[in-house]
C-alpha cells in the first residue's frame, strides 16, 4: 500500500495509467455541489444498476490490473453548473447536459454499448447548433485551465486516478531535486501571486516563512471562500483535493513547515468529506505524514471546519478560529509570515494558489510566464453567476477581458441588457459600460482592475442586467459587511451600520442629496480607519457604485424613482383607465382593499394604502395594472 | 445535567482529547446532536476544557452557525448570496415567512417544526435562487414552489405523528 520512494511512485503511477487506460469508455458524472443538488447521484446509482442488470463490466473503482470495463465515476465540478446535472462520456469527449434518471437507460444502449451519441442531450446554443464534444461548447473552447486541470475529468475520491494524471510528481521533484531555496526561487520567477484577493507574490510569502529563525512552522490553507457569489476554491477542493494537498506539501518543503491545516467554511460539507478522504489515503500511501517517500520528510495535515464567519477569511481571523478563538483579525505587524498560527511563521494561502504551485514545479516558471500579461501571469478561475445565460465555473489566462468571460463564455445576459459586473465580492467594485467607461473591453488582472478601482478578489463575477438597481447593490453588500462585521473596530463596527441606515433610507424613498455626502465622508473614514481588510474595504461597493451610477442615486433621492423599477418603495402602482374593462377582479384579490371603483368602470389605486405588493398586476387579464 | 447527557457529552470530549483548541469543533458535534446548543451544556464543557464559561460562550455566539436557541424540525435556509440575490430570493424568503407566519425576530414556529433564516452563498449559485432544508437544496426556487414545499413539508411531519 504504502510507497516508499520514488521510484516505487513512478512504477505505481505506470500501474494507475495502463489500468485507467484500459478502460474502454469512462462515464463521468459530476459531482460537484451544484449537479448533486440537482440529483446527479441518483443518475450514478441508476446507471450502476442498469449495468449490472445488463452485465456490463463496470469499474467504480481503478482495479488493480488492466482489464476491459466501463469506467464509471463521481468527478468534480465540469464548471457547466447552469446545464446541470452533467454526464460525459470519454474517450469521445461526449457531454450530455441536464441528464435525467429516466435517460440513463438510453444512455446505456446507445452510447455505451453502442456507439451512438443521443442528439436531445447535447448542448445546443442560441443558433441551435448542436456540440456533440465538450472541447467544441464556447464555454469550454476559451477556457484555459490549469488550476482546475483535473476538476471534473477524475474521480475526486481516487488517490489512484491522481497518481495516474501525474499526481505528486511535483511533490516528490522538490523532495528529492530542490532545496528549499530553489523551490521559492522557482515559484518567485514564476511570479505567482496570491489567488485570494490581496495578490501578494506567493514566492516572496514563503521566502520570508523560510528565512524565519523561529523552528516551528505552519502551511495553512484558507478554504474560507465566503464571498457570496464565489465557489471557485469549493469546486477545486471538491473536485481535485489531492492538487489542493500536494501544493500545500510543496509550501511545506519549501519552508521547512511540518504541519498544515485546511481552514474550510462549515457551508461546505461536501468539501470537507472529499478532504478527509484524501488526507486519509494520501496518508495510507505515504505521501502524506511521517518519512514522505522514503526522504525523511514529515508533514501532518489537519482539516479545520469553520463555523460560519465571513471575517475569517482575513488572515490573523482565521489563525484566530483555528486555535479556537473568536475568529477577529489583530493589529499587524507582527504578520502571519511572522507570528501566524499559535503564533509561529506561517504560510498562509488560498485554494486555488496552492493548487497552481504543482505545474509551475513540473514545468517551471517560464512556462507560467506564457499566460497572462507581465507581473500578472498565470489564469484565473472565475465563479460566473447572476443574471448571465451560462452560469459556472471558468478559468481563464489573465488579462481576458469581460466581454470574452460574459459573451463568449457565458452566452451573454440573460433577462436584460448588460449594466453592471460586480467583481471581487463585497470587498470589490462594480464595472460598467456607459458613455465615459468602457469596462467591456478591459483586461482582467490585478493591476487594470485596481486601476478602475476594482478587484478581482477571489473571483466571483456576478453579472447584473437593466433591472438591478445599484443602489439596492450597494445596499446589500452593506448588509452584508455590517451582519460579518467583527465588532472589534468602532469605524467597521459602527460605520457600516449607519452607512447601512443611509442607503436603505435612499432604497426607502427617504434619502436626500445630505444622505448621499454622507455616505461619501463615512466612506472615507472607514477606509482609512478599519482594523483590517474587511473594514477597509466594507465600502468598496458604495464608492464605485457611487462613481459610476451617480445618476441612480440622484434618482432616488430628487426624483424618487427607482429607474430599474427594484426599489418597491419608489415605485407606484396605477390603473390605465384606457386598458382597464372595470371587471373588479383586482380589487377583489387586493390583499389591503386598495382598489375600488364601479363595475364596467375605470378602478383606481388608493396609493395611501397600496403595499405594492403586485398582486393586482399578475392578475389584471387586460394588462391594465402598469408600475411606474 | 441527565447522566446519559454526560456520557454523550463526555464521549464527544474524549474524542478531541480535551483540547480547549477544538472547542469549534466540539461544539460543531453538540449542535450536530441537539440542534442548538444548550446552556447548561455550554458550562460543562467550559468546565471539562478547563477555560472560562465566558470564553466558550464568546466563541458560541461569536460563530453564525451556533444557536443558543433550539431550532425546528425542518430548517430552512433562503440563500441570499449575490447570485441568489439578483434572481430574486427575497421574495421567496417573504412567502416562506407568510406561509409560517414567522419574521425575521420569529424565526421559529411556535410548534417547533420550522425554523426560517437566511444564508449567504450556499456555493450552489449555478441553481439560483436555492434554499435548503435540512441541508438538501432545492434548486430554482419561486414563490410559487416554496408554498408547495411547506404544504409537502406539512403533510410529510403530519404523517410521521
Amino acid at each position: 500500500m504504502r510507497i516508499n520512494s520514488r521510484e516505487e511512485l513512478e512504477l505505481r503511477r505506470g500501474e494507475f495509467k495502463a489500468s485507467l487506460d484500459s478502460q474502454s469508455k469512462q462515464i463521468l458524472i459530476c459531482a460537484g455541489t451544484g449537479c448533486v443538488a440537482g440529483g446527479s447521484l441518483d443518475i450514478y446509482e441508476k446507471l450502476k444498476e442498469l449495468m449490472e442488470e445488463n452485465d456490463i463490466a463496470c469499474s467504480v473503482v481503478l482495479e488493480k490490473e488492466p482489464h476491459d470495463t466501463i469506467g464509471l465515476k463521481k468527478s468534480g465540478c465540469h464548471g457547466f453548473c447552469e446545464m446541470g446535472p452533467l454526464l460525459r462520456i470519454e474517450p469521445m469527449g461526449w457531454l450530455y447536459i441536464k441528464v435525467k434518471v429516466e435517460d440513463c437507460e438510453e444512455i446505456i444502449k446507445k452510447s455505451i454499448l453502442g456507439n451512438e451519441v443521443i442528439d436531445r442531450l447535447v448542448y445546443q446554443d442560441k443558433e441551435s447548433r448542436s456540440y456533440q464534444k465538450q472541447d467544441e461548447i464556447p464555454f469550454y473552447r476559451q477556457q484555459t485551465r490549469v488550476a482546475l486541470e483535473h476538476c471534473g475529468h477524475i474521480n475526486a475520491e481516487s488517490i489512484k486516478e491522481y497518481i495516474a494524471v501525474g499526481g505528486y510528481h511535483a511533490a516528490s521533484k522538490a523532495l528529492f531535486d530542490m532545496t528549499p531555496e530553489q523551490i521559492v526561487n522557482e515559484i518567485s520567477d514564476s511570479s505567482l501571486r496570491g489567488r485570494g484577493g490581496g495578490g501578494f507574490p506567493t514566492g516572496r510569502k514563503w521566502g520570508q516563512v523560510l528565512k524565519q529563525d523561529e523552528e516551528s512552522r505552519y502551511v495553512v490553507c484558507n478554504g474560507d471562500e465566503g464571498d457570496p457569489g464565489a465557489f471557485m476554491d469549493r469546486s477545486m477542493m471538491e473536485g481535485d483535493p489531492h492538487r489542493v494537498i500536494e501544493g500545500m506539501l510543496i509550501a511545506a518543503i519549501a519552508t521547512k513547515a511540518h504541519n498544515g491545516y485546511i481552514y474550510v467554511r462549515a457551508e461546505y460539507p461536501l468539501a470537507v468529506s472529499r478532504l478527509e478522504i484524501a488526507i486519509q489515503k494520501a496518508t495510507e500511501r505515504g505521501l502524506l505524514g511521517k518519512n514522505i517517500l522514503g526522504s525523511g520528510f514529515d508533514f501532518d495535515l489537519k482539516i479545520s471546519q469553520g463555523a460560519g464567519a465571513f471575517v475569517c477569511g482575513e488572515g490573523s481571523a482565521l489563525t484566530s478560529s483555528i486555535e479556537g478563538n473568536r475568529g477577529m483579525p489583530r493589529v499587524k505587524p507582527p504578520r502571519t509570515v511572522e507570528q501566524g498560527l499559535f503564533g509561529k511563521p506561517t504560510v498562509l494561502n488560498n485554494v486555488e494558489t496552492f493548487c497552481n504551485v504543482p505545474p509551475i514545479i513540473n514545468n517551471g516558471a517560464q512556462w507560467y510566464k506564457t499566460m497572462g500579461p507581465k507581473n500578472n501571469h498565470g489564469t484565473k478561475a472565475f465563479a460566473l453567476t447572476g443574471n448571465v445565460n451560462n452560469t459556472g465555473l471558468i478559468e481563464v489566462p489573465m488579462g481576458t477581458t469581460l466581454r470574452e468571460v460574459i459573451f463568449d463564455i457565458g452566452g451573454g445576459v440573460k433577462g436584460g441588457e448588460f449594466k453592471a459586473v460586480q467583481i471581487g465580492g463585497p470587498s470589490g467594485g462594480c464595472l460598467c459600460l456607459n458613455a465615459e467607461e468602457n469596462h467591456l473591453d478591459l483586461a482582467m488582472d490585478f493591476d487594470s482592475l485596481k486601476k478602475v478601482g476594482a478587484m478581482i478578489g477571489s473571483g466571483g463575477l456576478v453579472v447584473m442586467n437593466d433591472q438591478s438597481c445599484m443602489v439596492e447593490v450597494a445596499r446589500f453588500f452593506m448588509d452584508f459587511t455590517q451582519n460579518e462585521s467583527c465588532g472589534k473596530c468602532i469605524p467597521c463596527r459602527e460605520g457600516t451600520r449607519r452607512m447601512l441606515e443611509l442607503l436603505t433610507d435612499i432604497t426607502s424613498g427617504r434619502g436626500t442629496m445630505e444622505h448621499i455626502e454622507l455616505l461619501e465622508d463615512l466612506a472615507d473614514t472607514i477606509s482609512e480607519t478599519a482594523l483590517c481588510g474587511l473594514g477597509k474595504t466594507a465600502a468598496s461597493p458604495v464608492i464605485s457604485t457611487l462613481k459610476y451610477f451617480r445618476d441612480e442615486y440622484i434618482a432616488h433621492v430628487v426624483d424618487k424613482k427607482c429607474l430599474a423599477g427594484e426599489c418597491k418603495a419608489l415605485l407606484s402602482i396605477i390603473i390605465d383607465p384606457d386598458l382597464c374593462k372595470g371587471c373588479s377582479k383586482c380589487a377583489r384579490m387586493c390583499p389591503v382593499d386598495a382598489i375600488h371603483g364601479e363595475i364596467k368602470k375605470p378602478f383606481t389605486i388608493d396609493q395611501s394604502k397600496c403595499i405594492k405588493c403586485g398582486t393586482c398586476l399578475d392578475g389584471c387579464k387586460f394588462n391594465a395594472i402598469i408600475q411606474a | 445535567m441527565e447522566s446519559n447527557e454526560q456520557i454523550k457529552i463526555n464521549r464527544i470530549l474524549d474524542d478531541y482529547n480535551y483540547d480547549p483548541a477544538l472547542v469549534i469543533a466540539i461544539m460543531q458535534e453538540v449542535q450536530k446532536d441537539y440542534r442548538y446548543l444548550p446552556e447548561e451544556l455550554l458550562c460543562y464543557i467550559a468546565r471539562q476544557l478547563k477555560i472560562s464559561e465566558a470564553k466558550v460562550y464568546g466563541v458560541a455566539t461569536f460563530y453564525e452557525n451556533f444557536s443558543l436557541d433550539p431550532k425546528g424540525k425542518y430548517l430552512i435556509k433562503i440563500c441570499d448570496g449575490t447570485a441568489c440575490h439578483v434572481r430574486k430570493s427575497i421574495p421567496i424568503l417573504e412567502e416562506f415567512r407568510k406561509q409560517l407566519k414567522l419574521s425575521e425576530a420569529k424565526p421559529t414556529t411556535d410548534d417547533m417544526l420550522f425554523t426560517v433564516e437566511t444564508v449567504s452563498c450556499l456555493g450552489a449559485c449555478g441553481l439560483a435562487p436555492v434554499c435548503t432544508v435540512n441541508d438538501k437544496v432545492y434548486p430554482a426556487m419561486t414563490p410559487v414552489k416554496a408554498r408547495d414545499l411547506i404544504e409537502k413539508l406539512k403533510e410529510e411531519a403530519h404523517a410521521n405523528q
